[in-house]
């Protein structure tokens, strides 16, 4: 599982899960935190290649970690959005403070 | 037609996805689409991850129970639990309103909800639980477009 992040400069990259709900967000985001810690990262990209479902779990997580970097100019990225995904971003609003990339 | 389906689970974590996936399961019949499938997982899971988070809040030994019905082409899911309940239903159902934000919760849950079905309806009693009721037409034209 520990697969899922790789920090890349200042970047931490997180492979998402196929199914994302609230039993798997406390994972995600407690892993995501030390990483942001330790390694002193700015930006945090969320790579949701695998995900099949989400709910607002992951608006969670996905916001959460947007509170932790973005006083220190950090930015959140999602990428390999399918339109699912990107409609969920767009109801929730974070579709302001997520940069979405194809 | 008519059927109807109900079921009984411990209010843990883990039996989300199972929920989710038994009620979609029970739609079948109605030959959903991918779409519709994906609204009523979403929306199922919202509700039972209430049940389980602000509902069983710190309760052990919960139950969750899911009634289901088909009427006809449209989907009745009732969601109940027997834990809090809610004291103020209409502050809980505001967008991006939650009583957990340590747990990285959005607040998003009854919008979703929502957007994801047709009606929506939320029976609280404190002390006594709660009750979520949606209901959903299925094969019928989405209320919301995509974004493209």
């Amino acid at each position: 599982m520990s697969g899922n992040f790789k920090v890349i400069d200042n970047y931490l990259m997180v492979r998402m899960p196929e199914e994302i709900d609230h039993h798997k967000s406390s994972y995600i985001s407690e892993n995501a935190d030390k990483f942001i810690v330790r390694e002193q990262i700015n930006h945090v990209v969320f790579d949701f290649e695998d995900t099949k479902f989400m709910d607002s779990s992951g608006i969670g997580i996905i916001l959460g970690r947007y509170k932790k970097i973005a006083c220190f100019g950090g930015k959140v990225f999602a990428i390999h959005t399918d339109h699912r995904i990107r409609h969920l971003l767009m109801i929730s609003g974070l579709h302001k403070i997520v940069e979405i990339m194809d | 037609m008519k059927n109807e389906m109900k079921m009984e689970f411990d209010a843990i974590s883990a039996n989300e996805a199972f929920a989710r996936v038994a009620v979609a399961a029970f739609v079948s019949e109605l030959d959903p689409t991918l779409e519709e499938i994906s609204d009523i997982k979403t929306a199922v899971s919202e509700a039972v991850t209430n049940a389980v988070i602000h509902g069983y809040d710190g309760i052990e030994g919960g139950k969750v129970n899911i009634r289901c019905f088909i009427d006809q082409d449209v989907l009745h899911v009732e969601i109940i639990d027997k834990g809090k309940g809610i004291d103020d239903i209409e502050k809980a159902m505001e967008p991006l309103f939650t009583t957990k934000p340590e747990l990285n919760r959005s607040g998003m849950g009854f919008p979703f909800m929502e957007a994801f079905m047709d009606d929506l309806e939320v029976l609280s009693v404190p002390g006594e639980g709660t009750t979520v009721i949606m209901k959903k037409k299925i094969g019928c034209i989405p209320w919301i477009g995509d974004e493209e």
